[in-house]
């Protein structure tokens, strides 16, 4: 199907390679892996951004998109990803495969100089990144931070994990923050460059039908112009079992919405202390990660207290969230079922059928992700700075070896840390 | 089945038609892990008025939505609890023109092909499972009442069209979705649901005459007769309103801009064709390589959310544009005026030639996609050509098509715009 390969270009700097000839496009990606912190973290959401605005050779988005259109739409992206208190920054691209583009053609080399002067050659002004891209973006990126309320059900989330993890860096959103982001000037973003530039850990990613030798030879020049840094290990996340106080926090806010949405955050407990992934996703997966789960099919389908009700994982911080749109009216029943839910994973009150639908989501889920060029990538890309490495043989062997003692042996240490209630200006929640 | 190779594309298709008149298509994939499969009937939220047993009928707005929901109980149980147990990931939409069905999984595809034929052939309605949906769909309905993207595009809609179900939301009002019973969902289903109004196009590693041979044996064999629909008189190109606005609880003004223009060929290569030219101008007017855009771009006026879209449905046909914007009457004239400057002189020779070589690209890049491969293929199929014909048709677009594009279907006279504004 397909073969992994990864090479160390040098300390601290990883390339790593998915074979696979399945795909019409080939993907690349780089990677600067930094600690998210509050003053930080929109310097960082802000740096790519900055840098896809023009480099040397190419200076000006219009230049850019020319580049890109002659090389047969090929595109790159900014990406900025949270995963557990790591922020991860840096592009994206992707190409047509050279066999479906006229003969004597081959867009990987001239996509990763693209993406090398990027990173590497800023068009500077006075030393300092140039003010009006700056500005520009910097507008931009306070506009998306702002944005995040035009989606209700996200934004609950972000706030629910805001509320719940106040002091802790996983509180700090992806982006950032709008004060820090108002803050930034072309002065504190060239430092910020230069300092992730010379210290960040670097992953670059290729997935597609290029042979590795090829891709080592198209990314060497590239990633040789890299400052040298030591090993640069992943910054590690905070694990926090328990929450802090005894009883879960509750918080309401009031927008103008028609739905209300119910928000929860859960701690995992001891099963943090040595992280068994597959099983992690298996109880999510029985809990509320699947359309076969206790919340899908108690909650919504037997008694349509929510639209929607579902659980997420974040495996690397060891938090569970259960995300539902609800009536103003159902809050306390819908949250009382909630947690009732969770209480029958926790007495075992788990059938065969529960467990086996369960298992077989999950590997469906990886297995279909890994037909997708950008699902591939998260898939290994997740493993490299996780606490625990896997690959995914690992994974499905994990998946297919969790029993139902284990989930309850996992479940019994879960605890619900913060309650966020979004309710509506006509209706006042009682909680 | 009949197989057609496409291999500048380096894909195939095998095809098929079984005796009741259902459309079957095969898109062999080797080597990905999963199989997909794709079911449809050419039937969606703007299909309310249509004839049965000799009389016209009128449904009500969301009916082809709501029939969707219903379709997944089974008297035994729900087909998505079937589907899911059997390691399958299934879901189902509706659009403006077609309900689909389908799946994704990697083990058991037989079993799962068999109970998506299934369910979505065997209708079963009760007065109870009606009204309890109706309370299900009453808070999706609340809940995209709350999304900025849905109340802009509606708010558009209406401004647009007078008549055309069009205007009205996919998923009904509360009150419309009221007058729903299970009679009528009867109805709407023996008369879209048969098999000669549907298509099934499966994507992977599959036995493709098994495919065949188990729609043949799953569904109805009797063919049934495709539906005759009506969505009123000719819309007149001007609109109802030039502009309407609301207030809603979002960071920035957003906007999106419309223009009626003469309908398209409403089927065959002229229609993908007239897609394809038209999708090709409206790139070169405000896609991301367009002069204009990094005008409002560097200046912050819009973000890299801006966008511009050509739809052609129910017997209409329009263009749009929007984002999320500052200043939208500003971007709405600066739209206009380049409207008129392509209409004189056409596009930059080098422009088009790069935004043809990066769109041809763009098309390639998509067929990473089982969902985007399946959904257009039977899309094309209910519109009468081949999906995979875009890039040979996109290859013989000219400069010429799209002036006259530019001519002949972008005018201020019939353009509306549509605001959501931050509230206070």
């Amino acid at each position: 199907m397909h073969t992994a390969y990864s090479s160390q270009i040098s300390p601290g700097v990883a390339l790593r390679c998915v074979k696979t000839d399945k795909f019409k496009t080939g993907c690349l990606t780089i990677n600067l892996i930094t600690g998210l912190n509050y003053e930080t973290a929109a310097l960082s959401a802000l740096l790519p951004r900055v840098l896809r605005r023009g480099s040397t050779s190419l200076p000006s988005m219009e230049r850019i998109a020319e580049a890109l259109d002659d090389l047969y739409g090929a595109r790159v992206e900014p990406i900025v990803r949270k995963k557990g208190e790591l922020q991860c920054i840096g592009f994206y691209a992707d190409f047509p495969d050279d066999r479906f583009i006229p003969v004597g053609d081959s867009v990987l080399p001239d996509v990763a100089a693209l993406i090398g002067d990027m990173l590497l050659s800023p068009d500077l002004s006075g030393g300092l990144l140039r003010t009006d891209y700056v500005e520009s973006e910097r507008k931009n990126l306070i506009d998306d931070i702002r944005a995040g309320i035009n989606d209700k059900r996200g934004y609950s989330v972000d706030r629910l994990l805001e509320e719940m993890c106040a002091g802790e860096a996983f509180g700090v959103s992806r982006l950032g923050s709008e004060t820090e982001a108002e803050k930034i000037t072309p002065e504190t973003l060239t430092a910020h460059y230069r300092h992730i530039l010379d210290t960040a850990r670097v992953e670059v990613f290729y997935c597609g039908p290029a042979e590795p030798e090829f891709v080592e030879t198209a990314l060497t020049p590239v990633l040789r112009r890299l400052p040298p840094r030591g090993d640069a290990p992943v910054p590690k996340t905070e694990v926090i079992l328990k929450p802090a106080p005894d009883s879960p926090r509750r918080f309401t806010e009031v927008l103008d919405v028609q739905q209300g949405k119910l928000t929860l955050g859960f701690r995992l407990g001891n099963a943090m202390e040595h992280p068994d992934y597959p099983a992690l996703m298996v109880l999510n997966a029985i809990y509320g990660g699947n359309v076969t789960s206790k919340l899908f099919l108690n909650v919504r389908e037997k008694l349509s207290l929510c639209y929607y009700a579902s659980s997420m994982l974040e495996k690397h911080k060891g938090i569970m969230i259960v995300a539902s749109g609800v009536e103003f009216s159902k809050f306390d029943e819908a949250l009382n079922e909630i947690l009732a839910q969770l209480q029958n994973v926790k007495d075992g009150d788990i059938s065969d059928w529960e467990l086996t639908s369960a298992k077989r989501a999950i590997t469906t889920a990886i297995k279909s992700a890994m037909d997708r060029p950008a699902g591939l990538e998260d898939l290994y890309f997740d493993s490299a700075i996780a606490a625990v490495a896997y690959s995914p043989d690992q994974l499905f062997a994990g998946v297919e070896a969790v029993t139902r003692d284990k989930i309850v042996e996992m479940a019994a240490g879960i605890e619900t840390d913060s309650i966020y209630f979004l309710t509506g200006k006509e209706v006042q929640h009682g909680a | 089945m009949e197989l057609r190779k496409y291999d500048h594309i380096g894909e195939q298709v095998y095809s098929g038609k079984l005796p009741n008149g259902l459309s079957v298509f095969v898109v062999p994939k080797r080597d990905f892990n999963k199989q997909y499969a794709f079911f449809a009937t050419d039937y969606g939220g703007a299909d309310r008025r249509f004839r049965f047993a000799g009389n016209w009928l009128d449904t009500p707005a969301g009916i082809a939505h709501f029939l969707e929901h219903k379709m997944f109980d089974m008297k035994d149980g729900n087909a998505l609890t079937t589907l899911s147990a059997n390691g399958a990931s299934p879901n189902a939409y509706t659009s403006t023109d077609i309900t689909a069905y389908y799946f994704e999984c990697t083990e058991n595809f037989n079993e799962n092909l068999d109970t998506l034929l299934t369910f979505v052939s065997t209708p079963y309605f009760t007065p109870e499972n009606v009204e309890k949906e109706q309370g299900i769909i009453d808070q999706e309905i609340r809940m995209v009442e709350d999304d900025p993207d849905y109340a802009v595009y509606y708010g558009l809609m209406k401004s647009l069209f007078r008549h055309n179900p069009i205007r009205d939301s996919v998923a009904g009002t509360v009150e419309s979705i009221a007058e729903i019973t299970a009679d009528t969902l009867y109805n709407c289903h023996k008369v879209f649901y048969n098999p000669s109004n549907m298509a099934l196009c499966v994507a992977g590693d599959v036995d493709h005459l098994e495919v065949l041979e188990m729609a043949q044996r799953i569904l109805p064999t009797e063919p049934g007769e495709l539906p005759e629909r009506d969505y009123g008189p000719p819309e007149v190109l001007a609109p109802v309103t030039k502009s309407v606005s609301q207030a809603m609880e979002v960071s920035l003004p957003i906007f999106l801009a419309g223009c009626k223009s003469k309908p398209i060929p409403a089927r065959g290569r002229e229609n993908l064709r007239y897609e394809l030219v038209s999708a090709l101008a409206l790139e070169i007017l405000a896609g991301h390589s367009s002069p204009l855009y990094f005008r409002l771009y560097g200046e912050g006026v819009v973000n890299s959310d801006f966008s511009a879209s050509f739809e052609s449905v129910a017997g209409e046909a329009y263009s749009m544009f929007g984002g999320e914007c500052r200043d939208p009457a500003r971007v709405f004239d600066e739209v206009n005026q380049e409207i008129v400057r392509l209409s004189e002189n056409g596009p930059d020779g080098a422009l088009f030639g790069r935004i043809k070589k990066a769109s041809l690209g763009r098309h390639i890049r998509s067929l990473n996609s089982f969902d985007a491969i399946c959904a257009n293929y039977v899309a094309g199929h209910f519109r009468g050509y081949d999906a995979f014909d875009v890039t040979e048709l996109l290859s013989a677009v000219t400069e010429a098509d799209v002036t006259a594009f530019f001519q002949e279907s972008l005018s201020p006279n019939n353009m509306a715009i549509s605001i959501i504004t931050p509230k206070e």
